[in-house]
């Protein structure tokens, strides 16, 4: 027994009546790597709360080493030896990697003492962080400023910190949602390295395959319950689905009912500088066409350009044989255009809006008397939404920003069908999403090409590419390298082409 | 945690009717009809000028060029409404067409420059300042018609007709911002510009809408001005954007956008109102008087942020 770093005994915590934690129990092993996995609401970010100590719980223990912890402030845990990578890095992006990753800690760095204990010591900060990087094989200068620095080197400086911290435990909350496949490899590295030292590792992530590939152990939660720990070597990912949405998703992918008509979208050696060129392919009405590829291969860059939020430089595009060119999102929206973007925060919607004012966001016209807002057909229309697409939601007035992160991306979607479009581009349509909406959202994606619609879905997640697409387009640093069947298609195949 | 947010949202009208009550039972003199149409006639300038810039900052912006305008229009208004040259619908029309101009100036500046508001409007509320004294050589405007001079002075039945417009505008403004689509896209716009965009909002022209109503409620804020001084002065409403930007903030709107209320912003107004004038009754120095409404603004900033807290 005395190789389990931390103990988590009988939990539970309810936030004005609603039980969000009950009785957990956790126990994670010295150098190990234990994914917990959970739908979103299902408890993990209050969980992950109490361990770092940013909340208390009603009841129950939390033994680091058999120290009870309950009770410590997250700096007080933090130095007894548990630190989160959080899934939105916090840096301060005009300092220093050095001066971020000893943040806080400067007094202990110089060591100096009464009136001088206020003055910096950068070269001990620099060298110390130098060091501290050439251990972890991570190449980033310490003197670079944060800000010039990728996301994904941004996370190794943040695991540096923790490092440096001492910690024993290290709590990575979905590390690879804003990094490329690439550097998932270095980070995964990272990881095993950490592991080998003895550091304990809580993992969390949606990402079913990267979850096989680094995690030693498995917990679930759902529903704020505890629901069991197994070995991941003892699971598969259907049975993971199962534990963790209680109940068998026998078929992931819907399949078509209808075959596919005539072309609605045509876009012809289309090309902006630096960006993307000669990209040329049409989409049908009825069809998916999937655009798959490595970050930064230019696939929101075609998605940006089509529906008018960036200017293209050669080529042309055609809507059922005529030319089209969108100099705005607007005029995009009235060729029957729909855009539901990678950047659901940025750009998909506005938080302190409610469910009805962001779902007829782009479909005013259909709502107006005069000037005026004919409040009785919006609700209603914005009802028949929230039915037809289930959504999550107290009801039409609910904030957008407090539905969950499934539930935001129906509404963006939704806002995006009201305005009637024959052409719907869905970039990442499931990122951030749990896998029980996930499933909803690949059906109601199937029955909107079933529809007649003309659909164009980007994503980097290969599964979703080679279940959803009728045709996959492959892109690589701008071009495109490959147009399979779905037939021909494996993950392998894929792969290939978006590293040409 | 609901309870409290709530009491954040509603907390402005709380204070403002405690205070109230607070005042009737401390000075006799605060609740009667004469003193409280003096603190509405007192009000109506800087709740008109609150209300343009509410819609502003709803969507994000600010203006500082409220004052200068005020000046500008007054002193225009004022140059044509001299006795027996032109009939009242002229100074009225000049004063409010250069208002709504000046206003959709700091739009265009603002949508086709990518400058931020606050440095477009600081430059606007000193070329405002300039223009108003050229126009006016800079000596006063004064020698206008009793008609024009009913607007600010005037009262029909007993009610002073300043309180009047102030009533109409609320309740027009207040249609804007919760009945129109425009008003809609306000919030779109202040709430999450780029999403506004990419649903196929037209965010400049919502802007241009914005700063033009705003210039628009400036100028009807100038006119009243003058003629409640029956002059026109190049050096008016001076400061007066600072006022009418507290009445926002006391009123719950967010500087950061996408939030507030015109009816918040009306309280916010008449809380300034009834301080001011129940410490005049008080006997209160206006020195305390500056210090005591600073102190509200931030109060009044602080209970929001409670409010706001999950």
């Amino acid at each position: 027994m005395s190789d389990y770093i931390l103990r988590i005994k009988g939990i539970s915590k309810s936030f004005s009546g609603v039980k969000a934690l009950d009785n957990i129990h956790f126990d994670l092993i010295k150098g190990e790597v234990h994914a917990l996995m959970g739908e979103n609401g299902a408890g993990k970010s209050t969980f992950m709360k109490i361990l770092i100590g940013l909340v208390a719980p009603d009841s129950g223990e939390v033994l680091l080493e058999g120290e009870n912890l309950i009770g410590n402030n997250v700096n007080e845990t933090l130095k007894k030896g548990i630190s989160m990578i959080h899934q939105e890095i916090l840096i301060i992006p005009e300092l220093t990697v050095a001066q971020n990753i000893f943040l806080g800690r400067e007094r202990e760095v110089s060591g100096k003492k009464g009136l001088l204990s206020g003055w910096l010591n950068d070269s001990e900060i620099n060298q110390r962080a130098g060091a501290l990087l050439d251990r972890m094989g991570v190449d980033i200068a310490p003197k670079t400023k944060m800000k010039h620095l990728s996301v994904a080197q941004m996370q190794m400086v943040e695991i540096a910190k923790a490092v440096s911290n001492d910690a024993k435990v290290i709590i990575m909350d979905e590390p690879t949602s804003a990094i490329s496949d690439k550097e998932v490899g270095t980070l995964f590295q990272i990881i095993r390295d950490l592991k080998a030292q003895g550091v304990s590792i809580i993992y969390i992530s949606h990402k079913m395959d990267e979850i096989f590939q680094i995690s030693d152990t498995i917990s679930v939660l759902r529903d704020g319950k505890y629901i069991g720990t197994k070995s991941a070597a003892d699971l598969d990912q259907n049975a993971l689905i199962a534990m963790m949405v209680g109940r068998e998703i026998d078929q992931m992918f819907p399949e078509a009912t209808q075959p596919a008509g005539g072309e609605v979208l045509s876009v012809q050696n289309l090309g902006r500088a630096g960006k993307f060129s000669n990209i040329s392919f049409e989409v049908k009405s009825g069809e998916i066409l999937g655009l798959a590829g490595l970050m930064g291969a230019g696939r929101t860059e075609i998605a940006r350009a089509i529906f008018g939020l960036d200017q293209w430089d050669e080529g042309e595009i055609s809507i059922k044989q005529s030319p089209f060119c969108a100099r705005t999102p607007r005029e995009a929206i009235d060729r029957g255009i729909g855009y539901v973007s990678e950047d659901r925060k940025g750009l998909g919607f506005i938080p302190r809006m409610s469910v009805k004012s962001n779902i007829t966001l782009s479909s005013m016209k259909n709502h107006r008397k005069g000037g005026f807002i004919n409040t009785h057909s919006e609700q209603s229309v914005t009802e028949k939404m929230i039915a037809d697409l289930k959504i999550k939601t107290a009801g039409a007035d609910q904030h957008v920003t407090y539905l969950s992160g499934g539930n935001q991306q129906k509404v963006v979607i939704g806002k995006v069908l009201l305005a009637s479009p024959e052409i719907i581009i869905l970039d990442e349509p499931t990122r951030g999403v749990d896998v029980g909406a996930k499933f909803e959202i690949y059906k109601l994606i199937r029955s909107l090409a079933d529809r007649g619609m003309a659909i164009i879905m980007i994503s980097s997640e290969l599964p979703e590419i080679l279940g959803l697409s009728d045709r996959i387009l492959v892109l690589s640093k701008g071009k495109q390298t490959a147009l399979l069947s779905r037939a021909e298609a494996t993950q392998e195949l894929i792969m290939r082409y978006a590293v040409a | 945690m609901n309870k409290l947010s709530k009491l954040g949202q509603y907390g402005i009208f709380f204070a403002f009717a405690l205070i109230c009550l607070v005042l009737a039972l401390s000075t006799p003199k605060f609740f009667t009809v004469s003193n409280l149409l003096i603190i509405g006639n007192q009000v109506s300038i800087n709740a008109l000028l609150a209300f343009g810039v509410t819609f502003v900052i709803i969507t994000g912006g600010i203006d500082l060029s409220l004052g200068s305008m005020v000046a500008v229009t007054g002193v225009a208004a004022a140059t044509f409404a001299h006795p027996d040259t032109y009939p009242l619908v002229v100074p009225l029309l000049v004063g409010l067409g250069a208002g709504s101009a000046m206003g959709a100036f700091n739009g265009l500046v603002v949508t086709k420059s990518k400058v931020p508001p606050f440095i477009v409007t600081l430059g606007t509320m000193t070329i405002g300042r300039g223009l108003a004294l050229i126009l006016s050589k800079g000596r006063p405007v004064s020698n206008l018609s009793d008609s024009f001079n009913f607007i600010g002075g005037g009262n029909i039945g007993g009610i002073p007709f300043p309180i009047i417009i102030l009533l109409i505008a609320f309740a027009v403004c207040s249609v804007i911002l919760n009945k129109t689509i425009l008003g809609r896209y306000m919030y779109a716009v202040g709430g999450n510009e780029p999403a506004a965009r990419a649903s196929g909002i037209r965010v400049s022209r919502v802007k241009m809408w914005v700063y033009t109503i705003c210039g628009l409620l400036s100028a009807l804020g100038g006119i009243l001005l003058t003629s409640r001084i029956t002059t026109g002065q190049p050096n008016a409403g001076a400061g007066f954007e600072l006022d009418a930007i507290a009445a926002a903030i006391i009123g719950g709107t967010s500087t950061s956008g996408g939030t507030g209320t015109m009816t918040g912003t009306l309280i916010g107004a008449l809380l300034i109102g009834v301080i001011s004038n129940s410490l005049d009754l008080l006997n209160v120095t206006s020195y305390y008087q500056q210090v005591v409404m600073g102190v509200i603004i931030i109060g009044a900033v602080v209970l929001d942020g409670v409010g706001k807290k999950d």
